[in-house]
Order: C-alpha cells, then structure tokens, then sequence
C-alpha cells in the first residue's frame, strides 16, 4: 500500500473523528442533523476509499447504502419529524459545551491508547481505523448522554453506528451480509423510535426525555 | 451397548413433548407412563449387562451436539454402569407404579412432559464424560424436577418449598462449576483430559470441598438438607419416590466420579472432611425424621439419613485409599455402592406406599391414619417389607450394607494417621445412634399408620390400591429381599466399579458356602442371609402353627385393655407424637430446641387442656435465616438501579465502558 493511499484513508477517518466533534457542540437541532448527513456521507467516502484500497467490490454496497440512506433518507426523515413535531428550539447541553469538548478530546486520547496497546500485531491501517472507529463510537455515546432531547439521541445513536461500520471496513474480509443486516438493524432501530417519539410527544406533549422522568415520578 | 443407552435416552426425551398431547387424551398417561416403563427397562437391562459381562470395555460415543468445538461425550464404564442400573430400576419402578397412581393426578398436563425429560436428565447425568454435558443435564434434571415439584402450585407451602429447592439448587450447580472449572483450567472439558492431567494439591482439595458441597446439596447432607424435606414430599408420590430413591443417588454419582474418578491419588484429610459432615447427617436426618407427623415427610429426612451413612461410607473409603489400605476401600466403597442399590429400593417402595395411601385417603398426616392393615392388606405388607428393609433389620437388603459398613469402621485401629484412629469409631458411634434412631422412627412409622384403630373418617373407609401400584411395591419389596439373602452376587457384580474407583475389590463371594458373605476373613466375619432367612421363616412358622394348634381356636371378641377408662375415642390411642416423645425429651431439647408447653384452662372454665410442642430448626434459623436477611439487605440496596432514568442508565453504561477501557489502557 503506497503512503499517499494510507494517508488519504487517514485523513477521510480523521475527518469523521471531527465531523463528531462538530455534532458534539452543535445546539440547533437543523445543524445537529445536517452535521450528522456530513458524517454519513465522509464516512461513504471513507468506506469507497477502503474499497478501493483493498479492491473489496462489495464495500462499493456498503458505501451506497451508507449515503443513500445515512446521507440522505435518515437526515429528511428526521427533518420532517422535527418540523412535525414544531421544535425548532435550542437543544439544553446537560453539561457545557466547553466540559464536553475537553471530555471529548479525553476519550479520543484513550481510544487511541487503548487501540495502540491492544493491536501491535496488525496493519497501521487496521490499527489507525479501529483507533477512529473507537473514538467515533464513544463521542457518539457521549452525544447521546448529554443530550436530553430524544431527536438529538437517536443522532447520537445513528453516529454511534457510522463508528461500527467504519471499524468493520477497516478490518479487512467482514462479508456483506453482516453489513447489510447492520444497516437494516438500524434503519429498522430508526423507524421504530420515530414512531416512539411521536407516541411520546403525543402523551407528553414533548419529547424532552425529562417529561418522562417527571412523569415516573423521579427526582432529578 | 452405549448406543442402545443413548436411543433409549433419545426415546425419552421424544416422549417429553409427546407429554403435552397426551396430558389432553383421556389414556393418555398410560401410553406415556408405559412409553417411559418400555425405556427404562431397556436402559436398565443394558446396563446391568454391560456391568456384569463387559465392564473392561467402556464404550464411548461423541455426538455432535453442545458446543461447537467440544460436542457431547458419553461414555459407560462400570460406575455409570452401575448407576444407570439404580436409576433406570428405579424409574421402571415409579413408571410403573404412576400407571395406576397417575390417575390420581388433577392436572396431568403438570406433570408428564416433564416426567421423561428428567429420567433422561438423570441418564445423561451418569452418561456424561465431558464437563460441559455433565453440569448441563445435571441442571437438567434440576429444574425438570422443580417443575413437579411446583406442580401442585395452589398450596402455599409446595411453592415455597420449590423456591428453595430452585435457590439450592443453583447453588450447586454453581459449586460443581467451579469445580470442574478448576479442574478444566490446565486441561480441558473432556473427562478424558482431566484424567489426563494432574492437578496440584491444593486445586484437587478445593475441588473436593467444591464437590461435596455441589452433589452433597442434591442429595442433602447436613447442613444443605434445607431444601429435601421440603421438596420431596410437594411432588407427586411416584416422583418424590425418584428424587429420594434415585436423584439423591446421582448425585452421590457426581461426588464418586469427581472425588475417586478424576482427581488424583487422594489426600487423607478430604476423608475427615467427609467422615465429618456423613456421621452427624445420618444422626440428625433420623433424628428429624422421629420428631415429623406427616408420612411423606419422615421419608425425606430418612433419606438425608441414608446419605449419611453412604457418606461415610465413601469417606471410609478415601481415608483407607489415602492411607494405601485398598483392600479395607474397597469394603467401604462396596458397602456404600450397595447401599446406594439398597436405599433406591426401599425408598422408592416406601414412598409408594406412602402414594398408595395417599390415594386412598387423601392424608399425608400419620395422626390422622391408623388402622390400614385390614383396609389394606396388600400395600400395608409391602410398606412392612420396606420399613424392616430401611430399619436395617436381616434377612433384608438394608442390613448387609450397613453392616459391611460397619466391618469398614471395625478395622479403622490398622490406619496410621492418629486424626483418623480417633474420628472413625466416633462417626462408628453416631451411624450405631442412626441405625436405632431408624428402626424406631419406621416402627412409628407403620405402627401409627397400620395399625391400631382408625383415626379419622378417611382411614376407616381407604380401599386397596390398584394393580400396577401393587406390581410395583411388591417387585421392589421381592428385590429388597433377594439382595438381602444373596449378597454375594451383588457384591460380585460390584466387583469391576470397586476396581476402577479404589483400585482393588472385596474377596470373590458367589463361590463361597451356603451363600455366606465374608467381607475380610472368615475367621473375622462373616454373614449368611439365607441362614437368617430360614431360621426366621421356620421360627415364624413354627410359632404360628404352634399357636394355630395348642391355643382354642374358639372366637372370642372382648374389649382390649384400655387402663381402667373405657373410651372408644381412637384418639386415645399412642399417637406419632407421643411416640417420639421420649427421644425428643432426651435429645430435643438441645438439637430442636424442643419445648412443651403445657396450657391448664382457668378451674372454670369448660376449655380442654393443652399440650403444645414447640420444635425449632436451628440449623434454618442459625445458618439459612441469616443468610437471607443479609441477601435481602442487599437487594433492597440495589434495587434502586431498578428505577433509573434512561439518560442514567446510559450514563452508567457509558462510565462502565469507559472504566473498562481504562484498564486496558493502563
């Protein structure tokens, strides 16, 4: 594999690290989801560049699977439910924008340890990959717990599964079935808390998770 | 040979849902019962055959089932032989005697799926040779025999006693894990493997601790026994007759296999640990037994009683195997085998005796019996049989093995280890008190429920049992008295197992004179069933016609001698209660805490007069009721996990991932 091969690879899985990070301090619900259709489509171009760098045809597939529907079909979705359901609001950060990023670049430093330790045998590419990968799948979880509206949660969630992907591209020879039953997990996982959130607004006249939690009747 | 075992476990199992659609049929328990009588028999025919003419062979067989990269190994050699014949006559028995008693059953649908699914789960138990098919058909048969348990679920007290049946019952699962998981650690599931490997000291004394902790909680050493008395009787008779009679037994299966069959040359203190906990389970077992009322219940605490005995049997024989006496292990070891054939005997028939009379009056409670022997004959002759046969009383089976034991306990002064010269003769002294405690409790037994006058409404209009039920009581009855007059041959047949497990086997018996057994010498012992038989028979006899001839045979009915107050209530008869009241006053008091409690009603008032017994179970409320609260402390802790908001459990999952990540990191 020629270096520039290896560096554009980098780059594109470096880019998905900071499209996180964009989403991450994004308080608007309209640019928290046109960041997320940033990150579907550089991590199409990202699994393209694997195909094309292990010529793996079938990662093509996933590469339009991951456009067509992260890109752009999940993205609209969500922009119809937002406009259905009128919250055009400012998302409330549980935590400051400033605590998250630091907390954030914290957990890209312990990916990256944690997958340089672990993986002294495999190939600097694998290795580079699955250290993004990681640090993808924890801003996304760090996205879905601080956040408390339940639309920016499943963006949470959606990023968290580009990671997934993104990690199993890198690792060379994952068959194509796994991949498409993983996206059709998730677009399933996608309209059945779509429905949820419109039951939820319907009872609650909201969809800020803390409705909920008053409703059980916890203290915060 | 293994593959006919293993159809006809197949056989089983395909019953098991074939259980369901029967239950709906009107004979469909028959065809079930008679289905699973068909396999057993087969199974034990197979076995027993293997045991007498092809024990150096052990075949085994790999199946491609189980996890992947392992697949399920089975395999007979002369111990699963051995126990596969205890277990499948025992379940021949129970199948047969449901035949009849099944029709009994309210819900059928409760009980016959599961029926065949937990023989085949004792099966597979003894069958097994690789760790991972062992703990899974072990919890099998575990919660398969719950399930019965629980199936008479609208009582109180039988759901109870399924939830801590199901507790103790994970809880030895959990320990026979980790047995084998130490035991697997250098070399792997397969039985074969662990042979192979050689693990260090301390590993294989733990793995002891863990196994007699594991099997001794199935088969209820004290102080696990917890679950026994509760369980065993909740069951439907023909199944508490397995669980006593034979599940108990596998369990004694996995201690023998783990203890003499895959650790190592053993060390002379895992024997003082058995001798220790089998002597005082045999006396405290009994001694529950004398202080219970209820029929079904006695029977269970005999059986933790029994356990004890074949407890310190095998105890015996570690401590002799340790200490390079073979000849003295092999005695103890065969003692302890055929008590394990002669217990599954009698208690099964006992328990269907106690079924058969269940069936015919609905109560379980002695003081409410009585009187049975003329209402009926022919059950109340086999219950006879049985309680002389677990009395240990000759010419029947339960004599010859706890006198083997005991010629095991009489050459203890020959080993060198001084721990050993001083615990055996005492653990000798406490199975003497359990052997007394026994014939007392049997002679209550019979004699509250037999004989005497009806108790109640119910006692005095029982009719016989049916035919099967019959069958089935009287051909254990005739095999407990075949193996007591000719022990020879089972001691013969029980020659190869002695051999595989402690390395050498008791003196040949069969050619011997007049089918005299001779453990050791016969200069030191020796004992003839037949002998003893005879001279019974012919005294009996004797005495009978003699009294037949001399006395006057004119009829004459006149009241019995009733101390001067001329009451025909029945309630004035000996009771159960008043029966064990000498024994309970002389050891009660201190193991029961027993009180009376005596309540005079003012002088005038017309209220009678009371006596209370108050019992306490120290063992439950020193050891199970504490553990219990301090479990449901905890809990209640942790509970509050139970009502998190999403964004929390989110957050916990996030920070456990994180934390975990950590500790890969650094």
């Amino acid at each position: 594999m020629s270096s520039l091969q290896f560096d554009i690879a980098h780059l594109l899985a470096g880019s998905l690290v900071l499209a996180s990070f964009m989403m991450l301090y994004q308080d608007r619900l309209y640019a928290l989801l046109n960041v997320y259709a940033l990150h579907a489509g550089v991590l199409a171009l990202s699994v393209a560049w694997q195909a094309y760098v292990q010529q793996a045809p079938h990662l093509y597939v996933t590469a339009l699977i991951a456009l067509l529907f992260k890109a752009v079909v999940i993205p609209v979705a969500l922009h119809r439910i937002i406009k259905r359901l009128g919250i055009h609001r400012e998302i409330e950060n549980v935590i400051g924008i400033g605590l998250t990023m630091m907390a954030g670049i914290g957990l890209v430093a312990l990916s990256m340890v944690v997958m340089l330790r672990v993986t002294p045998g495999a190939d600097a590419l694998a290795r580079e990959d699955l250290a993004f990968a990681l640090s993808v799948v924890l801003l996304g979880l760090l996205i879905m717990v601080t956040r408390r509206n339940a639309v920016s949660q499943v963006v949470g969630f959606m990023s968290l599964e580009n990671g997934l992907v993104l990690a199993a591209t890198g690792a060379k020879g994952m068959p194509l079935v796994v991949e498409i039953s993983v996206a059709f997990s998730v677009l399933i996982a996608f309209i059945v808390i779509g429905i949820f959130l419109f039951r939820i607004r319907e009872r609650f006249d909201s969809v800020d998770m803390q409705a909920l939690d008053r409703f059980r009747g916890e203290r915060r | 040979m293994i593959a006919v075992a293993l159809l006809s476990v197949a056989a089983l199992l395909v019953l098991a849902p074939a259980g369901v659609v029967l239950s709906a049929r009107p004979r469909g328990s028959i065809i079930l019962y008679g289905g699973c009588l068909i396999a057993t028999s087969t199974l034990c025919v197979t076995a027993l055959s293997d045991l007498l003419f092809f024990a150096h062979l052990s075949p085994s067989a790999t199946l491609p089932i189980g996890l992947p990269w392992l697949g399920a190994h089975f395999r007979l050699d002369a111990l699963s032989a051995f126990f596969l014949v205890v277990v499948n006559l025992g379940g021949a028995a129970a199948s047969l005697f449901a035949l009849g008693y099944s029709r009994h059953e309210d819900s059928p649908g409760r009980v016959l799926p599961f029926y065949p699914a937990y023989l085949a789960g004792m099966n597979v138990v003894v069958l097994a040779n690789d760790a991972f098919s062992f703990l899974v058909a072990w919890e099998f048969m575990s919660l398969t025999s719950w399930v019965m348990v629980v199936s008479h679920h609208r009582e109180a007290e039988n759901v109870r006693a399924g939830y801590v049946y199901l507790l103790m019952a994970s809880f030895g699962t959990l320990t026979l894990l980790l047995a084998f998981g130490l035991l697997a650690s250098g070399a792997g599931y397969s039985f074969d493997a662990i042979r192979a490997s050689h693990p260090s000291a301390a590993v294989a004394g733990m793995v002891v601790i863990l196994a007699l902790l594991g099997a001794g909680s199935k088969a209820g050493l004290v102080p696990l026994h917890a679950w026994l008395p509760l369980a065993h009787p909740a069951a439907p008779s023909h199944v508490s007759g397995l669980m006593s009679g034979v599940m108990t037994k596998v369990a004694v299966y996995g201690f023998v296999r783990i203890v003499f069959d895959l650790l190592p040359e053993p060390a002379w203190w895992w024997s003082m640990v058995v001798l220790l906990v089998g002597g005082p389970t045999a006396t405290l077992g009994v001694l529950y037994a004398l202080m219970q009322r209820d029929i079904k219940r006695v029977l269970a605490y005999s059986t933790i009683e029994n356990i004890g005995i074949i407890f310190t049997g095998l105890g015996l024989a570690l401590a002799f195997k340790a200490e390079g006496l073979g000849w003295v292990a092999a005695l103890a070891f065969t003692a302890a085998m055929l008590h394990v054939l002669n217990h599954a005997l009698f208690k099964s028939l006992l328990f269907f005796g106690a079924g058969a009379v269940l069936g015919a009056t609905g109560e379980r409670d002695m003081e409410k019996l009585g009187g049975l022997i003329h209402r009926m004959p022919k059950t109340a002759f086999a219950m006879l049989i049985g309680c002389v046969a677990i009395s240990a009383l000759p010419p029947f089976n339960g004599f010859v093995s706890e006198w083997l034991t005991f010629q095991a306990i009489l050459l203890s002064p020959q080993l060198p280890s001084w721990g050993l010269k001083l615990a055996i003769p005492a653990v000798g002294g406490l199975l003497a008190l359990a052997a007394a405690f026994a014939a007392a409790c049997f002679v209550k037994l019979y004699g509250i429920s037999f004989l005497g006058r009806p108790r109640s409404d119910v006692a005095a209009s029982a009719l016989e049992t049916d035919r099967f039920s019959l069958t089935a009581m009287l051909a254990l009855a005739a095999l407990c008295l075949i193996a007591g007059i000719l022990p020879g041959l089972f001691i013969d047949a029980l020659a190869p197992v002695s051999k595989a497990m402690v390395g050498n086997i008791m003196p040949h018996q069969v050619g011997l004179q007049w089918l005299t057994i001779v453990p050791i010498a016969e200069s030191r012992s020796s004992y003839n069933g037949l002998l003893v038989f005879v001279f019974a028979a012919l005294c009996g006899t004797a005495a009978a016609s003699a009294i037949h001839r001399l006395a006057s045979d004119r009829l004459r009915r006149a009241p019995a001698w009733d101390c001067g107050y001329p009451d025909p209530n029945p309630a004035i008869q000996y009771s159960a209660s008043s029966f064990s009241q000498p024994i309970r006053r002389v050891f009660g008091s201190v193991i029961f805490a027993a009180r009376e409690i005596g309540e005079m009603p003012p002088p005038s008032s017309p209220r009678p007069a009371r006596l209370r017994v108050e019992l306490h179970d120290l063992i439950w409320d020193g050891l199970y009721a504490p553990i219990a609260m301090v479990v449901g402390f905890a809990t209640e802790r942790i509970n509050i996990l139970q009502f998190f908001t999403i964004r929390r459990y989110l957050t916990l999952v996030f920070v456990a991932l994180i934390v975990l990540l950590l500790v890969v990191a650094l």
